[in-house]
């Protein structure tokens, strides 16, 4: 649909415009256009945006009895598990790291990442009644869904720079670089949910298809070893999944590890815009159908 | 040409049905019938896609401040309209331009999450609605008010009586100040008191000079809100216009009457007669089931008797359905006619009410054949017609609004000088 708001009414080609007085002008007809972003109602609606991501954080943990600990323990238990199979049982190498704290900062970004995705590839379904009984620009469901696993994110992170005393590792200059790899991960994840939370709103499958692609992805990705094991001649291959780059740069930011190819991080940036652009196009595409087909 | 708050011109919107696309896809069921298509080209050509236009070719205007009433039997598209209006779901051809914020309101708390409290549910419903933050935060005291559910404010919803959940949803909606309001049939919720607080808000909202649009069954409600009337059917305008001459239109061509098959009446009594048929008229003899408050209402019911009788009498008895009072009780007696004794046959009657002042509401009808001291034949809820507001009166405030008045009658007003 292409919408118009203007503050003076804009001339369309079926009648001559109506004289108003300051009044927002909208016209509501069939989309035209190929993609067709509007940035000025995603701003006007950021208080919405502010409010859901609220709700899913207030909700997350009602009725628990260890209420936002939750966002601690499930990085912590899983790097503890981490530790016992892979560091001591399996001696697999942690380029001359602390194994836990080898794990744990691959784990932060990962844990995000694979929250993001699980809540907001299903997020448009998950709301489906908001979107069949109000207007607001359909972006902000899935957008909402990436954001809010910052909380447990941070929370998680208290525990690492406790974990990084405990172990005497001081971060460099590198540290500043960190948030531009978690804005990485957050784009990937916001790339990969444009898909899926779309796909999902025609094809349910998607719904049972995320909890084994992120198992496959989370296997893919240097979390319980480092890239050094994988061959040569893979690398490549290898390095086509962002959440290398970004475990890698985490690694590399907190932990002085030695840095990551910047040439690999270009690429999969490259990657993970690509698959931004073409999820926004999907999703604008199929946006005006959502409440049709929900 | 006055100001317009909305113009709709060629409006269209078409659906797909059947099994060509079923509700739920999955990738599965795509690939199988894919699959099939290719082996039976001939199948799909004779079941096609079949598409439906929920709208077709609308093209009506709406000035500012004027508050729009949406008539039309289901599935006429009322709702359909609303979304495209509300940019919930696109048009298929056509444009529709707006001037004005608006607001739509085609669910009461849409949003609401069972786990948060009812404080929180404001704010977050509020802002699903378009609120800004400050503005929640102005009117929070007023919604609460209104809502009715001050001590329950920080309790989550969840251990809300239905009630009190539709209070709070509606109290957030009616805060909401658009210049130009949609509204679903949200009214259809909640007791007679509650649908009675909303239609005065929306009537308050429709005072202030914004402009409404309002889908509804209750054509109490219609006549006694709405400025204009638009009446839709199989997503097509039928008619657009003066409220009362439209709501009448519509009522006629749909009315349905009440059951008037005899095998399905509650009866009672000793039997040696029985009502046989009855039928609700206008004064113009046609069949009907509404009236407006001051027309005529005639009962005409048919009497078998299925033996000689010394001496029978009739009654009639209205009821009100809402609140199952009797408020009405005529005999043949009240006009001095008396049947006297009766052959074994059938005999036809009539009961005439002029200028009939009842309520705007449900009535049901109950018929009964006396003999002395006796019951011979008690039918219940025999027919149903409904009273609705007309121009009687000339106040604009809903008269269903009272709810323990049950009866209008002209009156009178004037100031006097005071006598010392």
């Amino acid at each position: 649909m292409l919408v118009k708001v203007s503050a003076s009414p804009a001339p369309t080609s079926s009648a001559p415009p109506v004289s108003t007085t300051g009044r927002p002008h909208l016209v509501i007809q069939p989309r035209k256009g190929f993609l067709h972003i509007d940035f000025g109602a995603l701003w006007q609606y950021r208080e919405l945006l502010y409010f859901l991501v609220w709700r899913e954080v207030k909700v997350r943990y009602k009725q628990t009895i260890l209420g936002s600990a939750w966002a601690i323990l499930q990085p912590l238990f899983t790097m503890v598990i981490f530790t016992a199979i892979f560091g001591n049982f399996a001696r697999i190498p942690s380029d001359d790291l602390p194994y836990p704290l080898f794990a744990y900062t691959a784990l932060l970004p990962w844990t995000y990442f694979s929250q993001a995705i699980s809540r907001s590839g299903t997020s448009l379904v998950d709301n489906a009644n908001m979107i069949n009984k109000v207007y607001f620009p359909r972006l902000i469901i899935p957008l909402a869904a990436v954001v809010t696993p910052f909380v447990d994110f941070f929370l998680a992170f208290l525990v690492l720079l406790g974990m990084m005393i405990w172990f005497g590792i001081a971060p460099g200059w590198n540290a500043l670089a960190l948030p531009l790899f978690l804005l990485l991960a957050c784009v990937t994840a916001l790339a990969t949910s444009l898909w899926l939370s779309t796909l999902n709103v025609k094809y349910r499958d998607v719904r049972h298809t995320i909890p084994f692609l992120m198992q496959l992805w989370m296997y893919a990705s240097p979390i319980a070893y480092p890239v050094s094991l994988i061959p040569e001649k893979w690398r490549l291959l290898y390095s086509f999944n962002p959440m290398m780059g970004v475990i890698e740069g985490f690694r590399w930011a907190l932990l002085g590890k030695q840095s990551p190819d910047f040439r690999v991080i270009a690429m999969s940036t490259a990657i993970i815009l690509a698959l931004l652009v073409g999820g926004l196009i999907y999703f604008k595409c199929t946006e005006q159908t959502f409440a049709d087909v929900i | 040409m006055s100001n317009f708050a909305i113009r709709v011109e060629n409006l269209s919107k078409q659906y797909r049905i059947g099994a060509s696309q079923p509700h739920y896809n999955t990738l599965r069921d795509q690939l199988v019938s894919s699959l099939k298509s290719l082996v039976w080209r001939k199948d799909r050509s004779s079941a096609g896609p079949t598409t439906f236009w929920a709208l077709s070719d609308l093209a009506f205007e709406v000035k500012q401040g004027e508050v729009l009433g949406i008539i039309g039997p289901n599935g006429a598209g009322k709702s359909t309209l609303l979304k495209v209006l509300s940019r919930i779901t696109e048009p298929t051809a056509g444009v529709a331009e707006i001037y004005g914020r608006v607001g739509s309101l085609l669910e009461v708390g849409t949003g609401f999450h069972a786990e948060l409290s009812g404080r929180e549910n404001i704010y977050l419903n509020a802002a699903i609605l378009g609120m800004r933050k400050a503005e929640i935060k102005r009117k929070f005291d007023a919604i609460v008010e209104f809502s009715g559910v001050e001590q329950f404010v920080d309790t989550p919803v969840k251990h809300y009586s239905s009630g009190m959940y539709v209070r709070l949803a509606f109290a957030v909606a009616a805060h909401l100040e658009p210049e130009i309001l949609i509204v679903d049939e949200v009214l259809a919720v909640g007791d007679i008191a509650f649908q009675n607080k909303c239609l005065g808000k929306m009537e308050e909202i429709a005072h202030e000079g914004r402009t409404v649009l309002f889908v509804s069954h209750n054509m109490g409600a219609i006549s006694n809100l709405c400025t204009s009337v638009m009446w839709l059917e199989q997503g097509k305008l039928v008619a657009h216009g003066e409220v009362q001459s439209t709501i009448s239109a519509y009522l006629k061509s749909s009315s349905v009457t009440s059951d008037t098959d005899s095998k399905h009446w509650r009866r009672h009594g000793t039997g040696e007669a029985q009502i046989t048929e009855v039928n609700l008229l206008d004064c113009d003899g046609n069949k009907c089931a509404i009236f407006r408050m001051g027309e005529t209402i005639i009962i005409e019911f048919d009497v078998e008797f299925f033996q000689r009788m010394a001496s029978v009498d009739f009654s009639v008895e209205f009821k009100r359905t809402d609140m199952g009072l009797h408020v009405l009780h005529l005999v043949n007696q009240d006009c001095g006619f008396y049947i006297g004794q009766s052959q074994k046959g059938k005999r036809r009657f009539r009961v005439e009410i002029p200028h009939c002042l009842l309520y705007p509401a449900q009535y049901q009808i109950i018929l009964c054949i006396w003999a002395p001291g006796t019951a011979v034949d008690y039918v219940e809820d025999v027919l149903e017609f409904t009273m609705i507001q007309s121009d009687i009166s000339r106040r604009t405030s809903p008269l269903s609004m009272h709810t323990q008045a049950i009866f209008y009658t002209p009156s009178q007003w004037q100031e006097i000088p005071m006598q010392d």
